[in-house]
């Protein structure tokens, strides 16, 4: 697992290394100074020499201000090292995540995925400070705090050592009994944030049905689960406090009481005592360190775990073997015998045998109901999935055969749940292409009908937009997104339900002005309004995963049933 | 929703120290419920810290005791040795237990006083008005619930106890130092007021760093959330290599943020384990230069008074770092209690209503309240000043007179609206998008309020004098947005009324359409539904809100774009739910779609915050005003 992450302290190497140098050194000068204390106390004050004060005095200041020089360099280096590696590790997993397919992303989930960008390499980061700092650190000090009692006595050294497993055992045991507790409690702390952010998001819900007392309940519940696992978990962990205070007494009294009778026998000195009760302090204390070293390693494991299966995840969209000279060349689709189910293990088909041709400047409509198929057929285009049997030609050239940029850069498609990005609504355009001049993202924005409403904010292009653009009504938004497809000038420009919120009249100018301002491009127009593709070159009915029918609207109108039904149930006229 | 808050940015608090005492007192007092946990606590811990003190000097008692008895032949050693021993052990003891009643207790009371204060907040957050969960991010109210409380928790369940400990340290140490010497005293106190200065100038760095550092992981995670979410748009533009450069800044910011804060907190360790050390030498000097010049008195007792004196000042050196290092989670929590008490200080929904709305008893001419559901409602209007009660039968009649509304003041939404809904009436809104559809029905049920100068009346009421809960009783909403909460298709459905049988589910259902698709689903009505309903589509998800809304059956019924993301064939299917679950209602329907329209008995055509047309599908079309462009604007075209 170190060997899999280390690679990632890249640019930080040095740091990495000078840390525990600069550790061991400051660890050295400071076992010299208790020694040096001794010397003062004994040979100085007792003394009453106070030459020898001053010498040890200035020896052991300068010691200390060279201890500190160290720590302070190891300080430095270590963290440097270590938000270097986070920061590495964090890019290297984002970059990764882009490369993702909706498969992948899908495996993990969004927010696992931000959970492992933050608190995960957050943890992997806290372990690698620890191994650097602490690893080296506590060992020195509890070798050395062991040697020293044995030189004073042999038995009482054996008080020490026997501590050591006792005090390593019951911390793993607890370890291995906390663990899985723990895992619980973050649990419910999951579900206690779950039940805040869906309370935040339907809150107009809630207050509609004055279910206020409901939802508050139902959060007492979860808060109320939180904090009885959180009670159960740290029960044993509070007792640990309280285990080492007993710990330490236990060894106090054995070593006043050995010791006292060895010195009171004559068989031991009388500074030996006052030396090892001194080291009592010492000695627990590295051993607890190291113990937490485990614990620690222990415990970021699994968030190192889950750093490296998302650096171990293999795209299942891949271009590796394109051709990068391969150019999109003309606007046709051609789909043969395609079929395709999100998920390999899947029963059912979500598109099954779908066979059909555009060339190149015709527009095109596909119609059907609520979860017929449509925009999976749309998405399989630009390759946001890839089919499962059959083949997808776009320019009469197999889509997988192209370089994936090259392939998006010639497909513009406006999506049915579109979102835009916190920054301004130039910003946002701008995603179409970056170098758009300010004239041509004025045209695009008044062919998506859009320029006139920029125009009535008050800092117009330069509006901030909210994140997921909250802060403009359904319609504003689609509009806005049809502008940034269009400023792309694709080749293929595929509209997925994306005029829905917006009146008809609107729709219709729009439709109008985009076949002006994009002829000689393919279009592909989903819609749940007939009259948004009737004059369209070829309509497609999807129903149910298939082609229903294929043909114009007059053709459909005499030969398709489904189509017809359609069309009846929109006679009213469409606002 | 289309208003305001555009660019609304918001700065990290910064706090004084007289707000930060005033938010300490505070918290403080939140702990109230659990005053006598938190007495027994600090009470213990002292006890704890006392018997550790007197421990420590006990010791050292012992161990004269065994000096001056080395290498004699007193036979009463040994037993003089156990005794002592026995005391000593005694004292542990009470230590250990005290110290173990308080560790337990301070579990008990760090998580019980969270789940209160977070039910507290939740229950406060259910009472602030829609306008507040408009204008706040998501993200930001959130972490109130987790980062905030955590912070809080930090400080009572290791900093106060810490803080106690070290402070009896602390005292008793320089008790005994005082009582040795104070002059020598003096000299530990100027070196233990550098520690004190480079400690506080620390602490506030870090504190301030990883205030700052909070903030750049917000920002990270923010920006991850944003990007993952869109990744489809990403994609679609190839615009990976943009935000991995701008994910690849947003990280650098952590790391320098990071390695600044960081760098603080890792250095306050040796520098003061060294500068105790400083401390040490510099008392052994000036000690040592002070005995001769014989200010410490007779020379033997200043050897003595000197030892004692290098031991206390090692003592002291560790409970004033364990201060340092709290200081800075008391400052944390602190600043968690502020945007804690910031939230709980939000006004609520203002709600000056005193009519209610009463179940009254069927097939009665007089109107007379019952307990039980009757399915027939009268507003209950108790007249102060008369001293009686006057019942009103609930029939859903709302007029609007001369209604203003804007959500930021100087940009008008509404601009004097007059509209009336006779009871069992259907009105339909229609206009462009942002004409101030949506508004009009955020304002019946009063999620937004209006002006001094509008009133709207229900059933001749004016809703300013209806309880809120009751007004919203009476209506119920399906908007464009659908939201479903986790839990089943059934717990879902019954939101609309808790005590629903399962009949009056099935039958819901069976309004909104929706058996066929749920029988599909592979629990039926029982199977789980996770975050939002996402493993629905949205018109199925549309049918479970309408199915929510059936349940619920009140007299009137707001659908806001209800069914324009659904097809239409679903929406004809639908709509002949709809048309059950409508009748005898008043309906306000907000619609693109004709279809949905053309029946309704008026239908206001809405621009720029104004009615400018009201009559039914015929009159309007006669009318050849705005409508009849809207309509047959799609008709010249075919």
């Amino acid at each position: 697992m170190i060997r899999k992450l280390a690679p990632s302290v890249k640019q930080y190497k040095g740091y990495a290394i000078l840390a525990p140098i600069c550790v061991v050194l400051e660890v050295l000068c400071e076992v010299f100074i208790p020694f040096i204390m001794t010397k003062l106390v004994d040979n100085g004050i007792s003394m009453q020499n106070m030459q020898v004060v001053i010498k040890y005095g200035t020896v052991m200041i300068s010691l200390a201000i060279l201890a500190l020089g160290f720590g302070l360099l190891s300080a430095r280096f270590t963290v440097v090292a270590s938000m270097g590696f986070g920061a590495n590790l964090r890019e290297e997993m984002f970059r990764k995540v882009q490369n993702f397919s909706y498969a992948n992303v899908d495996k993990f989930s969004t927010g696992s995925l931000i959970t492992r960008f933050t608190t995960d390499v957050g943890f992997v980061q806290m372990a690698f400070t620890i191994l650097v700092r602490i690893a080296f650190r506590a060992p020195v000090m509890l070798t050395l705090s062991v040697i020293m009692i044995f030189f004073i006595n042999p038995i009482i050294a054996i008080i020490f050592l026997v501590s050591i497993p006792v005090v390593w055992g019951s911390i793993i045991l607890a370890a291995k009994f906390v663990v899985p507790l723990f895992e619980k409690l973050f649990d419910k702390f999951d579900n206690l944030n779950n039940r805040v952010k869906e309370n935040l998001g339907a809150i107009r819900v809630v207050k509609s049905f004055v279910r206020e007392d409901h939802e508050t309940d139902n959060f007492r519940h979860a808060a109320e689960d939180l904090k009885n696992a959180q009670v159960k978990a740290e029960k044993l962990l509070v007792y640990a406090g309280p285990a080492m205070n007993i710990l330490t007494y236990i060894i106090t009294i054995l070593v006043v009481w050995l010791g006292g009778i060895k010195i009171m026998k004559g068989e031991m000195s009388v500074g030996g005592i006052a030396g090892t009760i001194g080291y009592i302090g010492q000695f627990l204390m590295s051993l607890l360190m190291v113990a937490m070293v485990f614990v620690n390693l222990f415990m970021s494991r699994a968030s190192a775990k889950r750093v490296i299966e998302v650096l171990d995840e293999i795209p299942t969209i891949r271009d590796d073997e394109a051709d990068a000279n391969l150019k999109v060349k003309e606007g046709s689709v051609t789909f043969e015998n395609v079929s395709f189910k999100y998920k390999a293990d899947a029963e059912n088909d979500v598109l099954s045998n779908i066979n059909f041709e555009v060339l190149p400047g015709q527009t095109i409509g596909i119609v059907g109901g609520t979860g017929s198929g449509k925009s999976s057929v749309v998405q399989l285009i630009p390759r946001l999935y890839d089919v499962t049997e059959g083949s997808i030609k776009v320019g009469g050239i197999d889509v997988r055969e192209y370089k994936i940029d090259e392939l998006r850069q010639a497909v513009g498609m406006v999506l049915q749940n579109n979102t835009l990005f916190s920054g301004t609504i130039e910003e946002n355009l701008r995603w179409g292409d970056m170098d758009a001049t300010q004239e041509e993202i004025e045209k695009a924005c008044k062919v998506a009908s859009a320029h006139d409403f920029i125009m009535g904010f008050p800092d117009g292009y330069q509006s901030m937009i909210t994140q997921e653009g909250t802060n403009v009504s359904g319609g504003q938004k689609q509009r806005l997104c049809i502008a940034r497809a269009l400023l792309k000038k694709p080749k293929i420009l595929i509209l997925d339900d994306s005029t829905h919120a917006v009146d008809s009249t609107t729709e219709r100018a729009i439709r109008d002005a985009i076949k002006k301002d994009v002829a000689g491009t393919t279009l592909i127009i989903i819609a749940q309004r007939i009259a948004s593709v009737i004059d369209a070159d070829k309509i497609i009915v999807i129903d149910d995963g298939k082609i229903n029918g294929i043909g114009t609207h007059k053709e459909l109108m005499k030969t398709n049933d489904i189509y017809k039904e359609i069309y009846s149930s929109q006679q009213g006229g469409v606002m | 929703m289309a208003h305001g808050g555009m660019g609304k940015g918001k700065g990290p608090a910064r706090l004084n120290l007289k707000d930060s005492w005033t938010v300490f007192k505070r918290l403080f007092k939140e702990i109230g419920n659990f005053r006598t946990h938190a007495i027994i606590v600090a009470v213990t811990i002292i006890i704890h810290a006392v018997m550790y003190a007197v421990a420590t000097m006990y010791l050292k008692e012992i161990l004269s005791f065994i000096f001056d008895r080395a290498l004699t032949n007193d036979p009463e050693r040994f037993i003089g040795l156990a005794k002592m021993m026995g005391v000593l052990i005694a004292l542990y003891l009470v230590s250990v237990i005290s110290l173990t009643i308080a560790a337990r207790l301070t579990l008990t009371l760090s998580t019980s006083m969270l789940c209160e204060l977070r039910i507290k907040m939740f229950k406060h957050m259910q009472n602030l008005p829609v306008s507040y969960f408009d204008n706040n991010l998501r993200g930001d109210i959130m972490s109130r619930y987790t980062n905030d409380t955590d912070a809080i928790r930090e400080l009572l369940s290791n900093g106060f106890k810490e803080l106690i400990h070290a402070t009896v340290i602390i005292i008793s140490v320089f008790v005994s130092m005082l009582v040795l010497s104070p002059l020598l005293t003096l000299v530990v106190v100027g070196s233990l007021v550098i520690i004190g200065i480079l400690v506080v100038i620390f602490t506030s760095k870090t504190g301030k760093y990883f205030i700052r550092i909070q903030e750049e992981t917000a920002s990270v995670n923010g920006y991850a959330e944003e990007y993952v979410s869109g990744q489809k748009v990403v994609k679609v533009f190839c615009h990976e290599d943009v935000i991995i450069k701008g994910f690849e800044e947003k990280s650098q910011g952590l790391r320098k943020m990071g390695t600044k804060g960081h760098t603080y907190s890792h250095m306050l360790m040796p520098l003061l384990g060294n500068i105790s050390y400083i401390n040490y030498a510099t008392v052994a000097m000036s000690g040592a230069a002070l005995a001769i010049h014989g200010y410490l008195g007779p020379i033997t007792g200043a050897i003595a008074t000197i030892t004692m004196f290098l031991q206390l000042s090692r003592q002291v050196s560790r409970p004033v770092t364990i201060v340092s290092q709290q200081f800075n989670s008391v400052m944390m929590a602190i600043a968690g209690a502020k945007r804690i008490f910031d939230m709980l200080d939000e006004p609520v929904e203002a709600d000056e209503g005193y009519v209610s709305l009463v179940n009254c008893e069927a097939r009665c001419d007089e109107i007379k309240e019952c307990e039980e559901r009757t399915g027939r409602w009268a507003w209950k209007h108790p007249h102060k000043q008369l001293g009686t009660t006057t019942y009103k039968p609930l029939d859903g009649d709302i007029v609007f007179e001369n209604v203003n509304f804007s959500y930021v003041e100087g940009k008008p939404v509404l601009k004097n609206v007059n509209l009336y809904a006779k009871p069992g009436q259907m009105i339909a809104l229609v206009g462009a998008t942002g004409a101030g559809k949506t508004t009009i029905t955020n304002l019946i049920n009063r999620f937004y309020d209006i002006p001094e100068d509008s009133k709207i009346r229900y059933d001749g009421i004016n809703i300013k004098k209806i309880k809120k809960a009751d007004l919203r009783k009476s209506m119920a909403m399906v908007l464009q947005d659908t939201h479903l909460f986790t839990g089943t298709v059934r717990e879902n459905i019954r939101y609309g009324k808790l005590d629903a049988t399962d009949e009056e589910v099935e039958a819901a259902v069976e309004i909104a359409n929706a058996t066929s698709f749920i029988s599909h689903l592979p629990e039926g009505l029982d199977t789980m539904l996770t975050a939002d309903g996402s493993n629905l589509s949205q018109g199925q998800r549309q049918l479970i809100n309408i199915a929510r809304a059936a349940i619920a059956d009140p007299p009137v019924l707001v659908l806001d774009e209800a069914t324009s993301s659904i097809d239409t064939r679903t929406e004809a299917v639908i709509q002949q739910g709809l048309a059950q679950l409508m009748e005898g209602k008043t309906v306000f329907v907000i619609a693109h779609r004709l279809s949905t329209v053309r029946n309704a008995d008026a239908i206001l055509v809405i621009e720029n915050g104004e009615i400018i047309e009201r009559g039914n599908h015929e009159d309007l079309l006669a009318q050849k005003g705005k409508y009849y462009e809207l309509f047959t604007g799609l008709y010249t075209w075919e």
